[in-house]
Order: C-alpha cells, then sequence, then structure tokens
C-alpha cells in the first residue's frame, strides 16, 4: 500500500524563482531564506518519496474568474509552467502520476468531496518555486506530482475546516491506493502577507509563529478559525494558510516535527518552512 | 475608498467585486501572453474597448492606479499582470497604494521582523 511519508509547509513567493534563475541563493538579502532549505532537502533524501502531491493556488495561470473551482485536481501525465505576465522565467514540465491522480479523485469524492478533475493543468509559481526549491537542479526528475489547486482568489472561499477535512479524505484516498508508493505532501504559500489596499504590505510575526507551532501537534486550533479572521490575522493573501491545512489533515495524530525555519521579508511575504515526518 | 469589510485598506473579492471587475479582469488575465501585452501597449483604448471596460475601469488603467483599479473591481492577481507590463512588482505597487517611496515600503517590510 501507499505510505504517506510526511509533509512539508513552504511559502511560494515568486521572486524566489527569480533568485534561483538568476544564482541569487548566497546574496545577503536572499541567504537567510535559503539558508532554512538545505535541511528540508537532506529529509527528502532521507525518505525517498515517489509522488509529491502538492497543495497550492494558482494565482491566474490555469483558472480565470469564468471557471473559478473550489478544489481541483490535476490527473495528466505531466504538468506543463507558462508565462505569468510579469517576467518569471518558465521552468521544464514535471511528471504527474495519472493513475494515482484519478485514485485520489475517486477516493475523495466516495467521501463527499466533489472535486473539479482537470486532464490539462497549468502550474503557476506556487507549484514550480516549492518544488525548485526542495529539488533544486531538477533535471533528474525526481518525483512524480499530483496538484491539488486550493481557491484562494474568488470568495467565497473554502472554510479552514472544510479543508482540514479535505486533507484527512486526502490521507485515506493516498494510504487506500494499492502500490506500494512513498508519497509527501508539500503544501504552498502563506505566511502573512497583503499584496492590495492601503493595508498592504502587512505581516504578523506573532500570528505566523503561533501557527508554525499550532500545525505540528494541535492543527484543529487552525482549523477552527474563520476565513475572516486568517484576513484579519494574516492578511488577504495569507489566506493561503488553508493549503497547510489540507497538508496536515493528511498526516497522522501525532506528527514528528523535523525542521522549521521562518524569515521576514521575502518580498511582501514572511517566509515559513515546516518539515512534518509521519510517525509510523 | 468604498468598504468591503471591517478590516481597514482591505478587500474581500466577493460575488459583487467579481461581477463589477469581470471585463478589467479578463483584460489583465489576458496579459499571460507576450502578444496581448505587446497589442496592449501599441493602443491601450483599442484594447480597453475590446474587453468592454466601463469608463471607470479606463480611467483607472489609464492613471496606472491600483487603489482605483481595484475600487473597479480589480482583484490584484490579475492587476499584478497589468503592472508587470510595465516592470512593476508587488513592492512597487504596495508603495503607491500606501503613499510610501519604495525604499520607505521595503524598509517597513524589515520592520515587521522584530
Amino acid at each position: 500500500m501507499a505510505q504517506i511519508v510526511g509533509g512539508i509547509c513552504t511559502s511560494h513567493i515568486p521572486a524566489i524563482g527569480n533568485a534561483i534563475a538568476r544564482g541569487l541563493e548566497d546574496d545577503p538579502y536572499w541567504r537567510p531564506f535559503f539558508g532554512g532549505y538545505p535541511r528540508a532537502r537532506e529529509w527528502l533524501a532521507d525518505v525517498k518519496p515517489d509522488v509529491a502531491v502538492m497543495i497550492y493556488n494558482d494565482h491566474g495561470l490555469n483558472f480565470f474568474l469564468d471557471k473559478m473551482p473550489t478544489f481541483a485536481i490535476g490527473a495528466a501525465a505531466e504538468y506543463r509552467n507558462a508565462d505569468e505576465g510579469w517576467g518569471l522565467p518558465t521552468v521544464a514540465p514535471f511528471p504527474g502520476d495519472p493513475k494515482l491522480s484519478w485514485h485520489i479523485i475517486e477516493s475523495v469524492m466516495a467521501d463527499e468531496f466533489d472535486v473539479t478533475t482537470c486532464q490539462e493543468m497549468l502550474v503557476d509559481h506556487a507549484f514550480t518555486v516549492p518544488l525548485q526549491l526542495l529539488w533544486p537542479g531538477r533535471d533528474r526528475r525526481d518525483v512524480r506530482t499530483v496538484p491539488i489547486a486550493v481557491n484562494t482568489i474568488q470568495h467565497p472561499l473554502p472554510s479552514p475546516t472544510r479543508c482540514f477535512k479535505l486533507g484527512h479524505a486526502l490521507g485515506r484516498a493516498i494510504e487506500s491506493y494499492p502500490e506500494n508508493l512513498r508519497v509527501v505532501l508539500i503544501a504552498t504559500g502563506g505566511m502573512s502577507h497583503q499584496l492590495d489596499g492601503e493595508r498592504a504590505g502587512f505581516i504578523n510575526k506573532e500570528f505566523d509563529l503561533h501557527c508554525l507551532e499550532k500545525i505540528v501537534d494541535e492543527p484543529q486550533e487552525l482549523a477552527s478559525y474563520t476565513i475572516h479572521d486568517l484576513v484579519q490575522l494574516a492578511g488577504t493573501q495569507g489566506v493561503e494558510l488553508i493549503s497547510w491545512l489540507v497538508m496536515r489533515g493528511a498526516l497522522d495524530e501525532p506528527v514528528k516535527k523535523v525542521h522549521s525555519h521562518y524569515h521576514i521579508p521575502v518580498s511582501n511575504t514572511a517566509a515559513g518552512l515546516m518539515v512534518l515526518a509521519n510517525a509510523a | 475608498m468604498t468598504v468591503r469589510d471591517d478590516i481597514p485598506g482591505t478587500y474581500i473579492f466577493d460575488g459583487e467585486l467579481a461581477l463589477k471587475g469581470y471585463p478589467l479582469n479578463k483584460m489583465c488575465y489576458s496579459f499571460n501572453e507576450a502578444a496581448n501585452r505587446k497589442a496592449f501597449l501599441d493602443d491601450e483604448e483599442a484594447y480597453c474597448t475590446r474587453f468592454g471596460l466601463n469608463d471607470e475601469q479606463r480611467d483607472a488603467i489609464r492613471q496606472r492606479d491600483v487603489l482605483a483599479l481595484l475600487e473597479a473591481g480589480g482583484n490584484v492577481y490579475y492587476l499584478a499582470k497589468f503592472a508587470g507590463i510595465f516592470g512593476l512588482g508587488v513592492q512597487d505597487i504596495g508603495a503607491q497604494q500606501t503613499g510610501m517611496s519604495v525604499d520607505e515600503f521595503r524598509a517597513r517590510l524589515r520592520a515587521a521582523a522584530s
């Protein structure tokens, strides 16, 4: 049977992709951020996942407001990146695992999560940047991927509780897959940031540190917030925390914290990283 | 500005704004493609007409005024593609929206670390 080895949460700011493209990892601005990632890569080298289930939000590359799914799951053999309009270099396609995708789709649908299925799906920086961070020099095609996009643009957004419960269903789905696969869940987004309005530039370190603590052992506390609470506490784009809750809901109770890292600022954002190993 | 919610300086992109901003956002979404960015630069007015922007939206586009674009129903993720045409990033638009210089805005972000 497939096994969930653990989960990673990481920020996904486009500027990180630009820094990687320009080789700026050791630049004084960037070093404190990139310095958090070697430990996560070591852990991945130890647990050797075959597949990364990516939980993220699209920022207007694949989805527009004409059709905006709340939860969308990719079911393709390959996922392509494309021009997002503001100069981030595109990266090579990522291999998928359509058989696992369809198993997850069937299982979560049976669990009452009515997802949108996508046999073609462009993946934006929220998908590509974390994979570049965690598998630098990805030419070896180290992992296959299953993208799960969560709507964080068009309100009403799915509630944190709903996202946490999707994680439970996702965990049951993966662990009922008959092949011997090692699966890691990677949730991207956050932490606190706000791009729009007179409140642009809002960052809330105290709340972020609270989230980094609670996501480990008391995720249900974070799931009890409303979207409105998250906008207030983490900023309009800080609501991306809901993807972290999908990931955490799929893991064991309890988990082992392997590593965490926090740095302010990357671009307009407080950058967070958390690596959690399943207890089993 | 119209206060959309009880969080000051914050827009919740709900159905009302999505309805109002649809032509504007659709135009900005088109800027994912380089040929469309060029077509906009070649003839801004014609490009706005093609997407059916109303007068408020056209004026906000002419002024490159981010707060006015939000007020007109723009969503920041699509507006970022508009800003990208001019080489402007989220710190530039953050500075514009908060009435600061870009250096002041960056300093405020750094100060959040302490």
